[in-house]
């Protein structure tokens, strides 16, 4: 699993793949993080817990890093620990982290443009572009 | 796409016809010289134009302005109109930021005066009008007050002792969106506006202090009270996090909506519904109170802004007043009445990055704009030029009453960053003998005047194409940024 950004003229971008639609999730939180330069205070660990309805993959990541997005502005918190079961096109995310450190840009938003989760040889592959 | 595709009209002017794909409804007409256009070439800012032209409902043509740059689904610069009501609205044709837009006040301070208070102002503005990264604004409203501010917008804002007629006056749709429907706005959404409004934000946003360079029209210079030499202080900030919400809100509920309306796009960007429908309805009043709030925030700004001013300025000289210029949204969608084809036509405007640029008697502008044009305000990169203009005749002719709105990015910002360091960008405006304020040197980098267009060749060609004039240009002398 990993993520690499894409050039984006006035946006971001990033490219996410994973083994499986759980790991995709939790590697896209972790690009969004990176490009927002997202660091975590060490203590107090904060726990949060998640759930929403959708038939397709596409929504369940868009859905998924929205929720990430209003924490971070909100709660001023973000997450390192994930624990996601999706079934029954239903999904449940446990999360643990931290409140945050610094947080170098704000996300305004989690777009749809372009959003295709595909199945390519490094397992299932998404590109995500980014609001800013 | 290469330029050997587009059909060239004039110089200014080019066209993709609607026969370029199959799926097109209507063509796309590019305002922009060769050499702008060459700048695009390589990012998708016309195939998203392209995308955008399949919308259900469409008149006319997309209109793409020579500050456009590749947005997500529909592209920045774009104006798109639908007949209304059975025509769509699209969300993503609007953008995140409903209402992000421009408030331009001007004084009667000459800068050579004031030149040494210039450190003290942005300071003062700095501490007053908040920015940054989560910042909280400068009130807090309740539950209540937050959907009075929602269905009013800036007559809220008078009636609680931040603004003034005259502000509302000279304000598009006098700051208060009529259709206003705070109960299409989720809880979640409220939640993130309540403590925002009356912030600036981050990313591109900013508050501004500039001189009148030079007055390119005398006349309507007068009537906007634009003097050479004199300060003025330009406001760009939007609907925060309540409009960001807005939006994300409506895209998710649209991606079922086109399956029940069976429309069929490109991009799930563009999703949209019916304006005579239930979703199309709520959304449309949802976008109004966020676009009401958009309006009230930056009133409030321009209120804390007075204050900086009064606290330099006051006890040193008689007339430190800023006054009202105008006020225009870029990213909002409009009921209006348009000439297509030879009949008069109510459409909805979706104007993405594009500012409303209505000609002389257009409806809706205070008595002295009916004269002259409405104003358009066209901020320019950081530390560069910005822009007033006057809507024409020919804009609302060719371009459903819009102009420009901005320099444009060319570079991304990842790669602005790698150009350019933040803190060496603050020494070199500093230099230029620019004030800056900001919060993070990272973000003042990714804003940096290397990664937009030149904004004099947008302007100049937005001038030569006919669709504005220009009435002055601005040069900043203090920058205040998150």
């Amino acid at each position: 699993m990993g993520f690499e950004e894409i050039p984006h003229t006035a946006d971001w971008s990033i490219r996410v793949w994973a083994d499986d639609l759980p790991g995709l999730l939790v590697e896209s939180a972790r690009g969004m993080y990176w490009l927002a330069g997202v660091k975590l205070v060490d203590r107090p660990r904060i726990k949060r817990r998640y759930e929403t309805k959708g038939t397709e993959g596409e929504t369940l990541l868009v859905a998924f890093l929205s929720e990430l997005v209003y924490y971070a502005e909100q709660e001023y918190a973000g997450f390192d620990d994930f624990v996601i079961t999706i079934k029954n096109d239903r999904l449940k995310v446990e999360m643990e982290g931290a409140p945050l450190k610094s947080l170098d840009k704000a996300i305004k938003a989690v777009t749809w443009h372009n959003l295709k989760i595909n199945e390519t040889a490094r397992g299932l592959e998404v590109e995500i572009v980014f609001d800013v | 796409m290469n330029i050997q595709e587009l059909k060239k009209i004039n110089d200014t002017e080019w066209e993709i016809p609607k026969s370029y794909r199959h799926d097109m409804r209507v063509p796309v007409r590019i305002f922009a010289t060769r050499e702008l256009l060459e700048q695009v070439m390589n990012d998708k800012s016309l195939e998203q134009a392209v995308n955008a032209a399949t919308l259900p409902g469409l008149v006319g043509a997309v209109v793409v302005m020579p500050d456009m740059h590749q947005g997500y689904g529909f592209p920045i610069g774009g104006v798109a109109a639908t007949e209304y009501p059975s025509g769509v609205i699209s969300p993503g044709a609007i953008g995140y930021d409903i209402n992000c837009g421009v408030r331009l006040l001007a004084s009667n301070i000459e800068f050579e005066s004031a030149k040494k208070d210039m450190g003290r102002l942005a300071t003062l503005l700095n501490q007053h009008c908040p920015s940054g990264v989560g910042k909280a604004g400068v009130v807090k409203v309740n539950v209540k007050e937050l959907d009075e501010v929602l269905r009013d917008g800036s007559k809220w804002a008078l009636k609680n002792g931040y603004a003034t007629q005259a502000d509302l006056a000279r304000t598009e749709e006098t700051g208060s969106v009529k259709g206003a429907d705070p109960g299409s706005v989720s809880e979640r959404a409220k939640q993130r506006g309540r403590e925002q409004i009356g912030s600036v934000g981050a990313g591109n946003h900013f508050v501004e202090v500039e001189v009148v360079e030079q007055v390119f029209d005398e006349r309507a210079a007068n009537v906007m009270g634009l003097r050479e030499g004199m300060l003025t202080l330009q406001i760009h900030c939007g609907s925060r996090g309540l409009g960001h919400q807005v939006c994300t809100d409506y895209v998710r509920d649209f991606q079922s909506a086109v399956h029940k309306y069976g429309i069929d796009l490109p991009d799930r960007e563009l999703v949209c519904a019916p304006m005579d429908s239930p979703e199309g309805e709520a959304y449309l009043g949802a976008m109004r109170a966020a676009a009401n709030f958009a309006f009230a925030n930056r009133q409030l700004l321009a209120h804390s802004a007075r204050r900086a001013f009064e606290e330099t300025f006051a006890g040193k000289r008689k007339d430190w007043h800023l006054h009202q210029v105008y006020d225009i949204a870029h990213n909002m969608g409009k009921i209006e009445t348009h000439e297509v084809d030879g009949r008069q036509v109510k459409v909805c405007v979706h104007r993405k990055g594009a500012t409303r640029a209505f000609g002389p008697g257009a409806p809706g502008l205070p008595p002295e704009y009916k004269v002259i044009g409405q104003p358009v305000i066209i901020p320019g990169s950081m530390g560069t030029a910005s822009w007033v203009l006057v809507g024409t005749e020919t804009s609302m002719e060719r371009s459903f009453g819009s102009s420009c709105h901005g320099a444009g990015r060319v570079m991304s910002r990842s790669q602005a960053k790698k150009t350019v360091r933040g803190d060496e960008l603050r020494r070199e405006l500093e230099r230029n003998g620019i004030e800056v304020r900001a919060g993070s040197m990272p973000g003042l980098a990714e804003e940096a005047p290397s990664a937009y267009k030149d904004v004099d060749a947008v302007v100049e060609t937005v001038s030569a194409a006919g669709i504005a004039k220009k009435v002055a240009r601005l040069r900043p002398v203090a920058v205040i940024k998150g």
